[in-house]
């Protein structure tokens, strides 16, 4: 079962408070929130569908919830709409039409999780999505359909870090915004010292669908034995690219043929990033993959944030490897030595016609173990990827 | 070291961990790296340093833990049951090398830190564990070096050589979070992360107060020392203690060549490895070219002239206009043998002398014995008089015991530190540092002070009362305890006496009524009453603001009153403490180096003390008190028939030409005595006034124990010899007082330190009996009361009784004096005086030292912006501060702290002496001067003394 392709328009007129609210929203939220609404169905429906975080980690969602709410009070939540990782706009697309759809999900977290302050991370390009959640909470807390938590906007200043989840929380305590070493986890040691909830925008985004139509709703999508659905921000050499909301573990080949209308004329699938920058680079040999947590990982790569992008026969994956190299190099912390001067160094040894893969394999061997965070831990993939698929280009 | 609170903090717990295949025992708590080192397992790591938070950034510590996906940093974690640890697998020295190559690939060919065992090893740690783990750098990755940084040589003492970075930020953590400054951040991001001052300004004009934290915490020579870059190859290193203020923090003088090359912090009780800018770099005065290396002789008819002093050249040090050079022999005879015959002819009250806080407790001890034995009157006094001496008389009335209830570092475990009357981050550094670091824990700061300075930025309150309204401010924060009804009943009831007289005495200082005197609103007030007397526990910390008043002893008092009625006294966190001003001030009182007591502050008056000590050294001693450092200059200038009149001095390593106040009239006491022996490292601008200079040694030449602000007995070795013919103080003191008559024998080396040492000892057996000069030697530094060799010392005193005859706390009600010198239509300001942060008391040793002179070159008076634009005058002007006693003309400097219609001077500086203008009244119980309250006018221009400096500076 899988819905319509082309489901999402381009550029709808967004749908604003009064009509999301015409159309049922926030009763969920207010009856939940006035105790008309079991807590504890609602948490049994967020485990029983599967969903995962959505930012890329795949954290369990539904645990999450219940790990943060054993924690002492008072607990705060931070959300991600960072969306820093090269080739994902799931998040916008979905803001920039349908705000309260998020919103409600991030009322009915904080009521389910006991949360009294929210903190939501916006990536500072997203000038549009910035004005939509001002208005949009000025229309909510004016007229709220029931008590609300405090929610704080707080815009994020280009830096592809802060969208890793503790280097978020410093960036939103003022300070500079590099990754947390962990233990502790921001489960119990988060935002301001206390324990936080930390959530993509998109999965809080799901969150009244799959209460009000049921957990089976989500987990009854799927394809090649996988379940749910994902939001793949397809973009390279299709012809139709896009945000495609498509069952979980659909194949490359499958994404290209059913959602993206086949590849751009001219050009034939030689490659593709299953997940943005830092996921790697599949060759078109492993198009039948199902793209999904957990099934990228034997080949190599990841899925992330469902971030594809679509090489063709044209292209070269060892410039794609480069161009991600340096765009790790550039938004490296500073702070952990691997990282800090493997993504350096790396990205010189990338220029040469002939890559020293030994030393390149070294880079790789201590940025991936060592790093603090996964920005340091997955900037090897690429290269790894292009050493693995691609040997003929760096020979 | 503080005692511990509870059992839970001495009774370690631990745990059983597998650290390479083996079972290993650590404690709680406790991390992998540090747990691996007891066990003798190396883990590499560079940006750990033990004292800084672990950080874990570097990743040369990393190590594979059984059941995680990548490697740890050792250095963040802490061992847990069962936890399986690999440190030297395959995997785990695979990253820790890679690591190590990685950041040698960017150093520069030619390194700052050369390590000592091989100078080819030139990047400090990094270098050292490279050739541990036998890592060289691959010529594919040498190939990549960095674009690297310019080199930053604006500051005078540091160099900033960012090629050697490796971005651990040890500097970054020692600036903000040891020795919260707050001056070095990280900047930029990935490989072009960079270390920057302020905002990316050169270090020399940043805000940065060369604490040198970050040269101490850097592994790399990155930030180096400028003395030091290079090898690091010394003669010896010799452990000491600084010779500046009364914190006492332990260093180690590197020493080459029989010079002081450098100098290390070194983990004292009081300091735990930090250092403040003098400790750190102000060493070199003891190498000065301008040190008094022979005996000198005033040459026949030369007057004694103190207006000559205004203009004399100190940079030239051309003193043989005046003085000849004479041999030891000489010297001695005529110094010594003119004290006696007037001692012999004018009776013994005709003679006094002047020790000082700058030297040695056996100094100290063995001086005022000269004074009382040999000179036969009790006129023996120090600095002290100038600085706590009504603390200390408040103290011993109220709390029977003059020295501090608990360490400065006790602040850690203070809810509430209330500082009053002090500058700390500028005259007691290292102190103020504790201070930042529990606020940063959570404690909350006090800051009383008529100047806004800089620790008021650490502050929950800031209470910036108009100059001379202490007692006023005071007693409205004790009515308001005893009427809201926060006082600790309990604690009134079983310790302290006279508490009604109290009460009724505070009845008419409310608040709402002191608001106006005071100038903090009344709110204010009571906001800071409750949260003293609610907080878990409160600590008074407080300085010569304090003290120096007329009424400096009442403002004491209160203080006294304000912690018994809240029972903030006797535990931890809570308690009394004044913060000694030199470094041996302490100590210097403590050996009976004032005029009312013998040591150990047993009174003169006190006739089995009296007896005592007649006993113990064989001589009849006098029973009434000595004159004081102010009267001693008043009965020096006394008329002929006064039979007190004192006629002869001898004076070892004071200033009273610079430091007492109304210098016009001091150095013309000075000058007109008969006889004036001065012993001193340099031609000071008392030595000038003298008739026989002794040239003596500076604090690294000699070796004896100095006692600090905390209570503790430290001991300094000697580093390096004197200059010349110049010789320890002991031995000048010991042959004076052969040539007084005394027959002493001190035996053994270093003039018998350990002989005086050991006899003071006896003399305060009821303070430091536990303290044997074989258990100095060993432990460099022990807290007293200590009263056996098994005695750790108490940090904490007044647990359950105060040293009061009967055991109880003495409160003595203060009311409101005001201060001797009014402003009025002729002088409208106040003069404030104090010190600075580079600069030391009068001067002599700071401003002979190149770059503490590089900072602060020139005398400077503050005046807030309003006074300057109502003035008419913009900072770096020429003004002249007037007032009935004197004037100078000065450069004015913009200091928004400084209150309206005050100015504050620094009393550092000889060519504007800003204790020309200062007042001599007197508080009538401590009998100290009247420093930080006189009346003033301040107008534009003036003609600036025409020398200046000792020609120290001229740093590159």
């Amino acid at each position: 079962m899988s819905p319509v392709p082309h489901a999402i328009m381009v550029s709808p007129g967004y749908t604003g408070y009064d009509t999301y609210r015409a159309h049922g929203g926030y009763a969920l939220a207010a009856a939940l929130v006035n105790s008309e609404e079991d807590v504890e169905g609602v948490l049994k429906s967020m485990e029983g569908s599967g969903l995962r975080g959505l930012g890329g980690a795949g954290f369990p969602a539904g645990r999450k919830w219940r790990i943060v709410r054993e924690q002492p009070s008072p607990r705060l939540m931070a959300v991600n709409i960072d969306e820093g990782e090269p080739g994902t706009f799931k998040d916008r697309t979905y803001l920039e039409r349908d705000p309260h759809r998020f919103l409600e999900g991030l009322v009915i977290a904080a009521q389910v999780v006991g949360i009294e302050v929210c903190y939501i991370y916006l990536r500072g390009e997203y000038h549009g999505c910035r004005a939509i959640l001002e208005t949009e909470l000025a229309k909510l807390r004016a007229d709220p359909p029931c008590e609300l938590p405090t929610i704080e906007l707080r815009r994020g200043a280009g830096s592809y870090i802060c969208g890793e989840e503790s280097a978020m929380i410093e960036s939103i305590e003022g300070k500079r915004g590099e990754p947390r070493m962990r233990p502790p986890y921001i489960a119990q040691v988060g935002l301001f010292g206390r324990p936080t909830l930390e959530h993509n925008f998109e999965t809080l985004y799901w969150v009244r669908d799959i209460v009000e139509r049921g957990p089976e709703w989500f987990s009854g999508f799927g394809r090649n034995g996988r379940t749910g659905l994902r939001s793949y921000s397809v973009s390279g050499r299709v012809k139709l690219p896009g945000v495609k909301l498509a069952p979980a573990g659909i194949s490359m080949q499958e994404l290209l043929d059913e959602y993206c209308g086949g590849m751009l004329d001219g050009h034939t699938l030689y490659g593709y990033l299953p997940g943005g920058a830092s996921g790697g680079i599949m060759p078109a040999s492993h198009a039948h993959v199902p793209l999904d947590f957990d099934t990228l990982q034997p080949h190599g790569t990841f899925i992330g944030s469902a971030a594809v992008i679509v090489l063709g026969h044209h292209d070269k994956a060892r410039d794609a490897a480069l161009n991600m190299m340096r765009f790790f190099a550039d938004e490296s912390c500073g702070q952990c030595t691997p990282c800090r001067v493997g993504t350096a160094k790396a990205a010189k040894l990338m220029e040469a016609p002939v890559w020293d893969n030994t030393t390149l394999e070294d880079l790789n061997i201590v940025m991936t173990d060592a790093s603090i965070c996964g920005l340091g831990q997955a900037a090897p993939n690429p290269v790894r990827c292009v050493q693995k698929y691609f040997p003929q280009e760096i020979a | 070291m503080n005692a511990p609170v509870q059992l839970a903090e001495v009774t370690l717990q631990t745990v059983e961990f597998k650290l390479d295949n083996q079972t290993l025992i650590a404690f709680e708590g406790e991390s992998i790296l540090k747990a691996a080192e007891r066990h003798g397992v190396c883990i590499p790591h560079l940006c750990y340093k033990d004292g800084l938070r672990a950080d874990g950034n570097c990743r040369a510590c990393v190590v594979e833990i059984k059941g995680e996906r990548t490697l740890a940093p050792s250095c963040c974690r802490n061992v847990t049951a069962d936890m399986e640890v690999q440190a030297t697998s395959e995997r785990a020295v695979k990253s820790q090398k890679m690591v190590l190559e990685m950041l040698l690939s960017d150093m520069p060919d030619t390194g700052y830190k050369w390590n000592e065992k091989d100078e080819t090893q030139q990047h400090g740690k990094l270098s050292d564990w490279a050739a541990r783990l036998d890592v060289t750098v691959r010529p594919e990755l040498k190939a990549l070096r960095r674009e690297q940084p310019k080199a930053d040589v604006s500051h005078p003492a540091m160099a900033v050589n960012l090629d050697a970075c490796i971005q651990c930020n040890r500097c970054v953590r020692a600036c903000r979070e040891e020795q919260v400054n707050d001056v070095i951040g990280y900047a930029l991001r990935g490989a072009h992360s960079e270390i920057v001052f302020d905002l990316h300004d050169p270090m020399g004009d940043s805000t940065c107060v060369a604490c040198g934290e970050c040269v101490q915490a850097c592994p790399t020579g990155a930030l180096m020392p400028k003395a030091q870059i290079g090898s690091q190859v010394v003669d010896k290193k010799v452990d000491s203690v600084c010779p500046f203020c009364g914190v006492g923090c332990l260093l180690t003088y590197n020493v080459k060549d029989n010079k002081i090359v450098s100098v290390d912090g070194r983990d004292g009780p009081a300091n735990h490895n930090r250092l403040c800018v003098k400790g750190r770099f102000g060493f070199d005065y003891a190498a000065s070219p301008q040190r008094l290396t022979v005996p000198l002789i005033r040459k026949a008819g030369v007057p004694k002239d103190p207006a000559a002093l205004q203009n004399l050249n100190r940079n030239s040090a051309d003193w043989s206009d005046v003085f000849r050079e004479a041999t030891w022999e000489e010297a001695l005879a005529l110094g010594a043998g003119k004290l006696k015959t007037l001692r012999d002819t004018h009776g013994k009250k005709s003679l006094a002398g002047f020790g000082s806080a700058k030297g040695s407790n056996e100094e100290a001890y063995l001086f005022q014995k000269l004074v009382r034995t040999g000179f036969g009157s009790n006129n023996v006094d120090h600095c002290t008089r100038l600085c706590h001496a009504s603390s200390v008389a408040a103290l011993l009335e109220g709390v029977g015991s003059a020295a501090v209830s608990n360490q400065v570092n006790d602040v850690e475990h203070a809810g509430l530190i209330f500082v009053i009357g002090s500058n700390p981050t500028a005259n007691h550094p290292v102190a103020a540092t504790w201070m930042k670091n529990a606020v940063k824990k959570g404690a909350r700061i006090v800051v009383a002070d008529p100047r806004g300075t800089d620790i008021s930025k650490h502050a929950w309150r800031s209470l910036q009362f108009k100059p001379d309204t202490d007692v006023a401010m005071l007693n409205a924060l004790i009515h308001t305890v005893i009427e809201e009804g926060l006082t600790d009943e309990a604690f009134i009831r079983n310790r302290v006496n006279n508490f009604e007289a109290l009460r009724e005495n505070v009845k008419g200082y409310s608040p709402e009524a002191m608001a106006p005197i005071c100038g903090i609103p009344a709110q204010t007030l009571r906001e800071v009453a409750r949260e003293f007397a609610t907080a878990k526990s409160a600590m008074v910390l407080w300085g010569m603001g304090v003290s120096q008043h007329v009424h400096g002893t009442d403002n004491a008092r209160c203080l006294i009153a304000l912690v018994s009625v809240t029972g903030q006294i006797g535990k931890p966190g809570s308690g009394l403490h004044p913060l000694r001003g030199q470094n041996n001030v302490q100590g210097a009182s403590d050996a009976g180096l004032i005029p009312m007591m013998y040591p150990n502050y047993l009174r003169v008056t006190n006739k089995a003390a009296h007896d005592w000590f007649e006993n113990f050294w064989g001589m009849p001693l006098d029973d009434q008190p000595g004159y004081t450092v102010v009267e001693i200059m008043h009965k020096a200038l006394a008329p002929d028939s006064d039979p007190h009149k004192v006629r002869g001095m001898y004076i070892m390593g004071e200033n009273p030409a610079m430091s007492d106040p109304d210098l016009n009239h001091a150095r013309h006491a000075l000058a007109s005595l008969d006889h004036l022996v001065v012993q001193d490292i340099f031609m000071t601008e008392t030595a000038w006034l003298a008739d026989v200079v002794l040239p003596a040694t500076a604090w690294p030449e000699k070796t004896g124990t100095v006692s600090n602000t905390d209570r503790m007995v430290q001991l300094g070795k000697q580093a390096v010899t004197p200059p010349g013919q110049a010789k320890p103080d002991l031995w000048i003191i010991q042959q004076v007082a052969a040539r007084m008559g005394l027959n002493w024998h001190y035996e053994g080396e270093h003039e018998g330190v350990a002989a005086v040492y050991e006899e003071m000892r006896q003399a305060m057996h009821a303070a430091i009996s536990g303290i044997t000069w074989a258990r100095l030697q060993r432990e460099s530094s022990v807290t007293y009361p200590c009263l056996s060799e098994n005695d750790p010392g108490e940090p904490i005193e007044f647990i359950d009784h105060f040293a009061t005859d009967d055991g109880r706390v003495h409160l003595v009600p203060a009311d409101i004096i005001p201060a001797n010198e009014r402003p009025d239509a002729d002088y409208p300001f106040v003069l404030i005086t104090g010190r600075q942060l580079e600069h030391w008391h009068t001067g002599s040793m700071t401003r002979r030292t190149k770059v503490l002179d590089a900072l602060e070159p020139m005398a400077t008076a503050s005046l807030c912006g309003d006074d300057l634009q109502v003035l008419g005058l913009a900072a770096g002007d020429v003004i002249t501060v007037q007032s009935r006693r004197g004037q100078v003309a000065i450069h004015v400097r913009r200091d928004d702290g400084t209150p309206r219609g005050a100015v504050f001077m620094p009393f550092a500086y000889y060519e504007a002496a800003a204790n020309l203008m200062t007042n001599a009244a007197l508080d009538p119980f401590g009998k100290i001067p009247e420093f930080k309250y006189c009346a003033v006018a301040v107008r534009a221009g003036g003609e600036l003394s025409p020398v200046a400096g000792y020609g120290a500076g001229g740093l590159n």
